[in-house]
This record gives structure tokens, sequence and C-alpha cells, in this order.
């Protein structure tokens, strides 16, 4: 138990070193989407009846930014770890492979909740946007992340460089995520896309 | 007891290329061994095996009696590597990749062993700075600590002095002497021959994937040498033609005479007496271990 522990200590303790990078920059971004799209688009776009565009997306934005930050945390560390070589460290260790699974997990579960948790409250301040079934949320929360760090998990072990991580970012995470109904509701497709997205596993966490 | 490292039989292939054939080998508990041979023998890989980073295609290895790959935690246990390259953690000091490193391994409060090897190495000065503001040599000392923290009974040190200066080599090799002292089995791979002559009971040597010689380093260089060379330069510059057998060498005004015993210096000095022949330097020199990785290296091409 010791072994683990320690690894999720680390990979912790890993992100919140550099937690301009890892915490409020996606933040940032993600409260920059906001700001944009609730410029733009506020008057224009109803989506449901009696609910404010920006109110739509905020949950959307939300679980966008758990997602993409939960694959990038252990992706990110498993490659730097394999180019930099200290992955030797980890492998040389009697750990065995379900802590070092579940350590990973946890780990991105935990910058994914942080990151979402945050654009969350500062929204807050701005937008009143009720929360009709909060452990639900959470849970949506919790397991999405869990699935795209166990994503992020195959994707690092997968890719040999940095760009073949970026294509796995871009080409897979990215399309599925903007395709996944974040921005407009699935409603307002045609039947055929809403077919394909609602083959979209991405759709469900965001929905 | 079982013996500390214990390879039977392993195979490696990489595609077509064969990096390691059909090697046994036993490491007995207490011993400093050696593991030598040219870039690309396959030491790395023999000890990426031991080590469980790399899966052998037949064979078995045994650290301490523990099978590295049916129960890899217990082998993992009993292990400690120094890996050949200089690796590590730039988000982490050199206190918290102890730390770290000692959890991985189970044990909660290091504090004391850590502090003593960071004492030992002579990382004091540098226990709290990132792994990123130290030089190469101290990079090196932080790995060896690294694989000490669990203080394990076999120690495996894949060259730890390439690119290390000379007071950092002495140093690392008293502390391991130290440790084998202390009863860990050590095994080094180096470049530096004399290092594994002064400092190793036993020693393999690797070439293309096989083991050529494998025996006690006095045995070793003792079996195949055939003794002394003796360097002679003279006035007059001829040798007496009752030498000439013996002469192996000719160069830059030096006689190379190979000599199989000590007996042998009598019959030359009075040879050279006998025809009033002067010496005017002379050297004579032990086989090394170099001489016996040269002259293995070569008959094994032939």
């Amino acid at each position: 138990m010791t072994g683990f522990v320690t690894l999720l200590y680390k990979e912790l303790l890993r992100f919140w070193k550099v937690g301009f990078q890892t915490i409020l920059a996606p933040m940032i971004s993600t409260l920059l989407y906001l700001l944009i799209f609730f410029h733009v688009l506020e008057a224009h776009v109803e989506v449901y009846p009696n609910v404010a565009y920006t109110v739509f997306l905020i949950p959307g934005l939300v679980m966008m930014a758990v997602i993409q930050n939960a694959f990038a945390n252990s992706s990110s560390s498993i490659i730097q770890s394999k180019i930099s070589g200290n992955i030797v460290f980890i492998l040389l260790s009697p750990l065995s492979y379900r802590a070092i699974f579940f350590a990973y997990i946890l780990a991105s579960i935990a910058r994914g909740l942080l990151v979402g948790l945050g654009v969350y409250l500062i929204t807050l301040i701005f937008f009143d946007v009720p929360l009709q079934l909060p452990m639900w949320a959470l849970l949506f929360l919790i397991l999405g992340s869990a699935i795209l760090g166990a994503m992020g998990l195959i994707a690092g072990i997968w890719a040999d460089k940095f760009d073949q991580l970026a294509a796995f970012q871009n080409f897979i995470i990215l399309p599925l995520t903007f395709l996944s109904g974040v921005f407009y509701t699935v409603h307002s497709l045609p039947t055929g896309w809403q077919v394909l997205s609602h083959l979209n596993p991405f759709f469900y966490m965001i929905d | 007891m079982p013996p500390a490292i214990e390879v039977k039989q392993v195979c490696k292939q990489y595609g077509s290329l064969s990096a390691l054939t059909d090697i046994s080998l036993e490491i007995h508990s207490g011993e400093f061994f050696a593991l030598l041979g040219p870039n690309g023998a396959g030491k790395t890989t023999l000890i990426s095996i031991i080590a469980g980073l790399s899966i052998a295609n037949s064979g078995s290895v045994k650290v301490m009696g523990h099978n590295v790959m049916t129960s890899y935690q217990q082998a993992r246990l009993n292990l400690g590597i120094v890996p050949q390259e200089l690796v590590f953690d730039p988000f982490f000091t050199v206190r918290e990749i102890l730390q770290i490193q000692s959890g991985y391994y189970g044990i909660k409060n290091n504090t004391r062993w850590v502090n003593e090897i960071i004492e030992c190495l002579d990382l004091a000065d540098k226990a709290d700075a990132n792994m990123r503001a130290l030089s190469g040599g101290m990079k090196r000392r932080v790995l060896v600590a690294q694989a000490l923290v669990h203080k394990p009974p076999v120690i495996i040190l894949d060259e730890p002095t390439a690119g290390v200066d000379v007071e950092l080599r002495q140093t690392l090799w008293e502390f391991i002497q130290q440790l084998n002292r202390d009863g860990h089995t050590v095994v080094l791979t180096t470049h530096y021959l004399e290092e594994a002559e002064t400092l190793c009971n036993r020693v393999a040597m690797l070439k293309e994937g096989k083991i050529i010689a494998l025996d006690n380093t006095q045995n070793l260089i003792g079996k195949l040498t055939s003794g002394n060379t003796l360097r002679l330069r003279l006035l007059p510059d001829t040798l007496p033609i009752s030498l000439q057998a013996l002469q192996i060498n000719h160069s830059g005004g030096l006689y190379e005479l190979r000599i199989s015993d000590y007996a042998r210096m009598e019959c030359i000095l009075s040879a050279l007496r006998s025809e009033q022949i002067q010496i005017l330097e002379m050297h004579l020199q032990q086989p090394d271990l170099e001489d016996v990785f040269i002259d293995l290296m070569k008959n094994s091409r032939n």
C-alpha cells in the first residue's frame, strides 16, 4: 500500500509543483471560451426555452476541462518519464502493475476535478448555474476523468514521441470533445449527425 | 543459501539480432563480480533482464532465489540497480527523490537511512537542491543513492564511473567496497579494466552475446597470458642472438621480450653481460586484465 500511496503522492506533487501550467492555465483558457461565447452568442442562441446559452454552456465547458486535463495528466507524465528515462525508477521498483495503474488514474482524476471545480466556482460568481443532481454530476466527473486518465495512460505508453501523443490528442480527444455537444445541443443537428453524436462516448459525459 | 543471481540458459533476440545466446551464470552471495565486454556485447541487455525491464526469449533468472518474472516483487526488493544513463526526475529535490524511491519499496519512514546515504555519498550540500541543478557527477551519486534506499542485498552498477572524475571514482569505489564488506553482493560493468582487476573477485567477459571467459580474476590473468613483458633499451642497440627467440617486438629503440618466469631474468642479464651490452632503460610489466581482455577479444574474432 505504501508504494501505491507514494506513487500517487508523487504524481499529485508533479502537477502541483507546476500548478500554473497544469491547473491555472487550463482554467483561464476555459474561462476565455466562456467569455467569448457569452459575448457573441448569448443574445442570439437559445438552446432550450428559458435557459440562457451561457448557463447551458458552463457545465459542458467544465466537463470538457475535466476530461482534457485528466487525459493530459497521465499521458504527459508517462511520456515525460519515458523520454527522460526516469520511468525506470518505477519499473525497477516492486510496485504492482495494479498499484501503478490506480495511482496514475487517481492523479488524473484529482487534476481533472481541481480544474473543473475551479472553473465552476469562478463561473458561480458571475452566473447562476444551478446543479439539479450534484451527486450524479460528481459521479460523472469522477468516472469521466477516470476514463480519460486511463486513455491518457494508454496513449502515453503507446507513444514514443511527443508528436505521436499530440496526434492522439488532436485527432481523437479534441474532435470527440468538440463534437459532443459542449457548444450546442445535439437536438439542433440533422438526424444523421445526431446518430453519430450518440456513438461518441464523450457525448454521454458532457450530456 | 541461494546464489545472489542465477542466470540459466538465457537467450534474447531483437528481431534477427541475437543479443544474448545461452547465457548461464551464477553469482554467489557476497561476491564482487565484474561483467566486462566491449560496447554492444550484451552487458546492459543482461542487466535489463535481471532487473525485469526486459523479457528474455528463453531461460530463467533468479535474484536471491526469486524468479524475476514469476515473483518479480520479491526479486526487485532484493535488487538495487544503478542505471548507465544519467536519468533523473526534474520535478524533485535529491531528498524528495530518495524519500519517494523509499516509498516505492514500501518503506514509510526512511529518513535515517536516507540521511546516512546522503552523508556517505557526499550529497549533504545538495540534498535540497533540484535534480536539474546538479552536475553529472552529483547526478551519478544520486543514482547510486536511489539504488540503495531499500538496502538491497544485491547491487548492480552499470558503468557507474563512466564520465566521472577521478576523485568521485575514488569515493564511489570506497563506498561500494564498504557495502561489499558489509555483505552486499556487488555486480558491476565497467570500461576501466584496472577497476575490475583491483575490485572484483570474479570476472565474466561477454562478446557478441556470449560468455567467453568466466573465472577468478587472478586465475584469468594467469591462465590466459603467457608471462611478463620485459622492455629494454640497450647500448649498443643490438640484442644477443641467444635472446632473439624471446623477442616479441622492437620499436623506438625498445626491445620487448616475453619471459615466462622471473628465473629467466638471470639468463638475460648474463647474456647481455657476456656481450658487454649496457642496459640504458628497463621496464618489467606484469600482465593485467587488459591484456587478457585484448587477447580474448582478438582470439574469439579469429
